[in-house]
């Protein structure tokens, strides 16, 4: 059974990302239990993938320094297995990994191994929902989400097939106001999310948040969860840079988680009725 | 709770908008469609309509065909090799792409894209470029058709390839050498969708061969099939009758599948020459047809090399993991044979045709040259054109180390 809805139980869910591995075994499973006590409801864990498409250059940097340390589907599963957290895991990774791994071609090795060291869901971001059956059907089998990525253009019929094969939360990529303001976030997440209104999923919006700020703004626009990457990923390469240690790098990851947090809880006071959307 | 049980949602089958006709659409019989991120769909929905809409018109191909006879130098022509095939032992007729503005069989492809984007009412042309040919031909319509161009190229590459990129410069071209990653063509490519996803609404992305998500590998064969159009006709004129075969080298295969693409109702054998590096049974090729497995890269599901084997071949336009989709269906299929050609077959092919006809190949088109060779000695084909996809001029620095020109 996938744990994810206990993510959005207790109101908005911070929804932490990292890349496993980056950059290197070790230190990740302490960054990623970091993000635990920083109040993370769920966490993705990016498995990487050599041929990421239109990945922005932070992710692609930690993918390589990822792939450098040696990351691996195989590893990645031994990382989840000793990883020492309660919350729910979404594995985020790119098609071809899934579907190359085991001894039959297709996704459902892949999804038994996940499920099996407990991995409660996945997002695929280059899976279009068309070519998403047989991922989907992997996921019934051993009860387990499948999210989707609901981009800024996306309308009609890609909006309906996802809506029909997405569990779990949808990923809404919102398309952000450069200054960040809260009226401006608060209006665009609120656009973003009013066309997914009918949808019986969690809304987690994430694209360009990096503060306390950002997030309470996006909450406040209606959001009940927030995806955080860049930011995090950002702090784990300056540190790698620096030479600083594992438990320093990690002290600010969870610094850092509380104030993304702290950021969403506070959002919920700040939501007011939205006058074009009632 | 129950809301967001996995086996709420809706288990209705999502069927494939997609034709199964393989001959007009991105679905190559299971192969091909769009594995892209849903950031990418609307961009690529709106060029495929653009495609559909001003592509198909008689307009559009008067333009598109008047500008490759004035500009680019069509039609090439079939040039029956005498020389060489007297030294294989089979007739051998070489459509001579290489001929083309530019140097490659590139032009016909970017042409009909820049004059698309150009319709469309882009303002701005990107593309990603490995060795730097396609950037080149990029820079050249961009210039043609007074559009912004900016190539994504490698830092690594674009050291090694310092002329190309004062071509490029020189053109009028910005060149942004991408320094992420492994700072090589998959870096490049990575930069390119990037930027495209950001600045769709001026940009075209001119995708450099058959290869990508839908709509590319079939915008790119509808231009580049010119070469089989011609080749067909040349043929018939010159000797009555059609091929026994026609050949030539795969990259991501779009020379390939611009050659074929006229003969695919014929009674013609196809054969495609993949880099063969070491060997396809090596641990470092780039012959997924000959030794890999299915898989999805690139935006597309298609053949890719195995895990275990490092991407390599001598010549840099076939150093590339997966294909073109099509190519996968024809090899699923059994329409095309295809074989890793080594780099010393290819090399010595290189050499051949240098020494027997003056003519100077590219290392890609080498191996359709060496397969060529395999197939006369085997005897089962009489008359093979073969695809000279490009100009060996590049090539002389590695060939002037290889063949210890400099010490003759």
């Amino acid at each position: 059974m996938s744990r994810v809805p206990e993510a959005f139980e207790d109101g908005p869910a911070f929804i932490p990302y990292l890349a496993v591995g980056d950059p290197d075994y070790e230190s990740s499973l302490e960054y990623v239990e970091a993000l635990e006590r920083g109040g993370a409801d769920l966490i993705e864990l990016g498995l990487p993938f050599s041929e990421p498409i239109a990945e922005g250059p932070t992710i692609q940097s930690a993918v390589v320094r990822s792939l450098e340390g040696g990351m691996t589907p195989t590893r990645f599963f031994e990382f989840v297995e000793e990883l020492d957290v309660d919350v729910p895991l979404v594995c985020m990774t790119y098609y071809n990994l899934i579907y190359q791994y085991g001894d039959e071609p297709g996704p459902r090795p892949f999804v038994e191994k996940a499920a099996e060291v407990g991995i409660d869901g996945f997002v695929v971001p280059d899976l279009p929902a068309e070519e998403a059956g047989p991922l989907r059907e992997a996921c019934d089998e051993f009860d387990r989400d499948l999210v989707f990525i609901v981009a800024p253009t996306t309308r009609g019929e890609r909006l309906e097939r996802i809506m029909d094969q997405v569990s779990g939360y949808v990923y809404v990529q919102a398309r952000l106001g450069v200054t960040g303001a809260q009226e401006d976030v608060s209006d665009q997440t609120g656009q973003s999310l009013d066309r997914l209104a009918q949808w019986d999923v969690p809304k987690a919006v994430g694209f360009g948040i990096k503060t306390g700020e950002h997030a309470a703004n996006i909450v406040a626009g209606g959001a009940d969860g927030i995806i955080v990457g860049s930011a995090l990923v950002d702090i784990v390469a300056e540190g790698h840079e620096n030479g600083d240690s594992a438990a320093e790098v990690a002290d600010r990851l969870e610094t850092k988680a509380r104030e993304l947090k702290d950021g969403a809880l506070r959002g919920v006071e700040q939501r007011v009725p939205h006058p074009e959307r009632q | 709770m129950s809301d967001h049980e996995p086996s709420d949602r809706s288990g209705n089958a999502v069927e494939s908008s997609k034709s199964d006709e393989s001959d007009d659409s991105g679905d190559f019989g299971g192969f091909g469609g769009r594995y892209v991120p849903e950031v990418m769909e609307e961009p690529l929905d709106q060029l495929t309509e653009a495609f559909e809409t001003i592509v198909q018109t008689p307009e559009f191909h008067a333009e598109f065909r008047e500008i490759l006879e004035q500009y680019a130098g069509r039609p090439t022509p079939l040039y029956y090799a005498a020389n060489l095939s007297e030294e294989y032992g089979a007739d051998i007729f070489l459509k001579r792409e290489d001929l083309l503005h530019g140097g490659a069989h590139k032009m016909n492809n970017a042409v009909g894209q820049a004059l698309l984007a150009k319709k469309a009412g882009k303002e701005r042309l990107i593309a990603e470029t490995g060795a730097g040919q396609h950037g080149t031909a990029t820079a050249m319509v961009g210039a043609l058709f007074d559009l912004d161009t900016e190539i994504y190229m490698g830092k690594k590459d674009a050291n090694r390839q310092r002329m190309n990129v004062f071509r490029m410069r020189l053109m009028g071209a910005e060149v942004n050498e991408v320094t992420r990653g492994g700072k090589g063509l998959a870096d490049a490519v990575d930069a390119a969708l990037e930027d495209f996803a950001h600045n769709v609404e001026d940009t075209h992305y001119l995708v450099g061969s058959a290869v990508g998500p839908d709509p590319f590998p079939w915008m790119v064969r509808e231009f580049q099939s010119v070469i089989g159009e011609e080749a067909r006709k040349q043929i018939r004129e010159q000797t009555g009758s059609l091929p026994d075969a026609a050949v030539a080298c795969v990259g991501g295969g779009s020379n390939a599948i611009g050659l074929f693409h006229a003969f695919r109702d014929d009674d013609v054998a196809f054969y495609g020459g993949e880099g063969g590096g070491e060997g396809a049974d090596s641990k470092r090729h780039a012959a997924p047809l000959t030794k890999g497995r299915d898989d999805v890269i690139h935006g597309m599901r298609t053949r890719v090399i195995d895990d275990d084997v490092e991407v390599h071949s001598v010549s840099a336009g076939l150093d590339y993991p997966g294909v073109g989709p099509e190519h996968a269906m024809f090899r699923a299929i059994g329409r095309c044979e295809y074989r890793g050609i080594t780099d010393d077959e290819a090399l010595e092919a290189f050499r051949t045709l240098s020494e027997t006809e003056g003519i100077i190949p590219a290392l890609e088109s080498s191996h359709g040259l060496a397969l060529a060779k395999q197939l006369a000695e085997e005897g089962e084909h009489e008359t093979i054109v073969v695809n000279l996809s490009g100009r060996g001029d590049k090539d002389m620095e590695q060939a002037a180390e290889l063949f210890f020109l400099q010490s003759e």
